[in-house]
């Protein structure tokens, strides 16, 4: 298939890999804790080349979903299939397939970005022979070739999540999964991890799934939506349709106002702060 | 603005030899963690002072005390062993701590979606806390040559201490592993880490002989795995009349019970993510 230059585009459907099935196909994926369903009968689709937000208010059952579809929990209920495989019955073979990058900067700062990437390809079992051309490609991709050998903990925050896209990326993921990838970014840096991402979506086919907070993120980097309201999947489609869907003249805020039954938290809950703060942290 | 090469490319090559797999995922644990212990070595320098104390002060004071019975070897000969385990000991069972904070900095997250062995990720973690424990060694021979403590210096003797006190670290670090997944919360974990840490230390061979101890209190330290490590470093630091085991014995008892620690790490470790 035929990748166009263009810039930053949000259409979706012609950039299907190959087009048979979807890269996420979830079915009643629901898990419980005790009395609390914290995903409740999530049923998703996700088609290849996508760029998928999953939106909500904290305890919306975000986190969870993501959870059970990198095989990091186990689902009380339903399954889903990952790149081709069933998270249940071949959760290796699905970490074989994806990559990962958390909420918290998680990038080792007691190491350079060199070593960080390192320790991924080894342990995603990248041959010697192509782990350093990877790395290099990485991190040129990436912009962070003249930090290669620098330590982390001197980097900015955005430098970090890019690097931690780079790590992400290093085995060729079919699909990619981000945890509120651009929390506690300023403006600039947030800008620029989306446009890795579509470069990403563009160059290698990657199949990309967000949790966010951020409504310009949802807006402008997504071109799929699912809004999700305790624990369950209340609404789906692009953000243009969403917004049609609630009115005339609706922004995404109204969207999300609408399906999630409250006011939107301005990044209100105690974890984001404390996240924030981390970041805040390790970067002074 | 890219070079990148645009197309689709394997996102999986041929499945590597799994036990090749486990052996490199485990060098590339304990590698980092080596690296980082060797750019900031703070921590493992502050931890040296305490077992200097021990034998410079505790030691001194009860040798002229004379009060435990230590056949023909002096008291600081005795306890020299004695300091070195509980030394690691102390250094390992706090490293749980660490996994904690990269459970909430989700590292562990990230090495749990990797398709590398969890069995592999436990044992690169022992691996490391080896390390800290060889620096243990190091320092009590740097200690006992200053104050010339009667010990034996033959190399074997030297490099079967060092590879008790890696092994030694490698148990109480995984051990800590064990609690860190459980508790899951610093705050739980340091209050654990303390309540262990003490039985562990009193209820063993490192100061005093089991023969002095009351009968329950033998059977506590018979369950204890500082006993055997004791056993095992003061055969090797100043002979077999002071050990209830042999050599290889006490060495089989610890490696044992180190694989049954690293297997329940193992079985354990996703739990930190759930």
């Amino acid at each position: 298939m035929s990748t166009s230059d263009t810039a930053i585009t949000n259409t979706t459907e012609a950039m299907g890999l190959g087009g048979e099935g979807f890269a996420i196909e979830t079915f009643d994926l629901t898990r419980r804790y005790g009395d609390l369903v914290a995903a409740n009968h999530v049923t998703l689709h996700v088609p290849y080349g996508a760029i998928f937000g999953l939106l909500g208010p904290n305890g919306a059952g975000k986190t969870t979903t993501i959870k059970m579809l990198t095989t990091m929990l186990e689902p009380s209920e339903g399954t889903a299939r990952v790149a081709g495989f069933d998270i249940v019955q071949a959760p290796s073979k699905v970490r074989r397939m994806i990559g990962y990058v958390p909420q918290a900067l998680s990038a080792d700062g007691g190491l350079t970005g060199w070593e960080n990437l390192s320790l991924s390809g080894k342990l995603y079992g990248i041959p010697r022979s192509e782990r350093k051309s990877r790395i290099q490609e990485a991190l040129q991709f990436m912009g962070l070739t003249d930090f290669g050998d620098k330590l982390v903990k001197t980097y900015s925050g955005g430098m970090i999540r890019r690097l931690e896209i780079a790590q992400a990326m290093l085995h060729r993921p079919a699909v990619l999964f981000l945890d509120e990838p651009t929390i506690g970014l300023d403006p600039v840096a947030r800008r620029s991890v989306w446009e890795r991402l579509l470069e990403l979506r563009r160059n290698f086919q990657m199949t990309v799934l967000i949790t966010t907070h951020g409504m310009d993120e949802a807006d402008e980097l997504c071109d799929r939506l699912a809004i999700m309201h305790l624990g369950k999947v209340a609404a789906i489609g692009t953000p243009a349709e969403l917004k049609a869907s609630v009115g005339p003249g609706a922004t995404l805020d109204d969207v999300f106002v609408h399906f999630s039954g409250g006011t939107i938290q301005e990044e209100g809950s105690y974890r984001d702060v404390r996240a924030t703060r981390r970041t805040a942290s390790r970067l002074g | 603005m890219t070079s990148a090469q645009p197309g689709v490319q394997p996102a999986v090559w041929a499945e590597a030899n799994p036990v090749f797999a486990f052996f490199q995922q485990t060098a590339a644990i304990a590698e980092i963690e080596l690296k980082k212990l060797i750019r900031d070595p703070t921590e493992v320098l502050a931890r040296a002072v305490q077992p200097v104390l021990w034998i410079v002060v505790f030691g001194n004071v009860f040798s002229r005390v004379r009060a435990i019975p230590t056949g023909n070897v002096s008291y600081l000969s005795f306890m020299t062993p004695g300091i070195l385990a509980q030394s690691v000991l102390f250094v390992a069972i706090f490293y749980g701590i660490a996994v904690i904070w990269e459970r909430d900095l989700g590292i562990v997250h990230k090495l749990l979606v990797s398709p590398a062995q969890r069995a592999a990720l436990v044992y690169g973690k022992a691996a490391s806390a080896g390390f800290r424990g060889a620096i243990q060694a190091t320092i009590i021979y740097a200690v006992a040559a200053l104050l010339r403590i009667q010990i034996r210096w033959s190399p074997l003797s030297i490099a079967g201490v060092f590879a008790g006190a890696m092994l030694g670290s490698a148990i109480f670090a995984t051990m800590s592993f064990i609690v860190a997944c459980i508790v899951k919360s610093r705050e739980r974990f340091m209050g654990v880490g303390q309540l262990m840490t003490m039985p562990l230390f009193f209820a063993s061979n490192a100061i005093y002989p089991i023969s002095i101890m009351p009968h329950w209190l033998r059977i506590v330290a018979y369950l204890n795995p500082l006993t055997y490590l004791v056993d095992a470093l003061r055969s090797l630091m100043i002979g077999p009349g002071q050990s209830s085991h042999s050599i290889a014995m006490n060495f089989g008892i610890v490696a044992l019970i180190f694989v049954i620690f690293a297997a329940i790490g193992t079985k354990l470790y996703p739990s930190l993510v759930r």
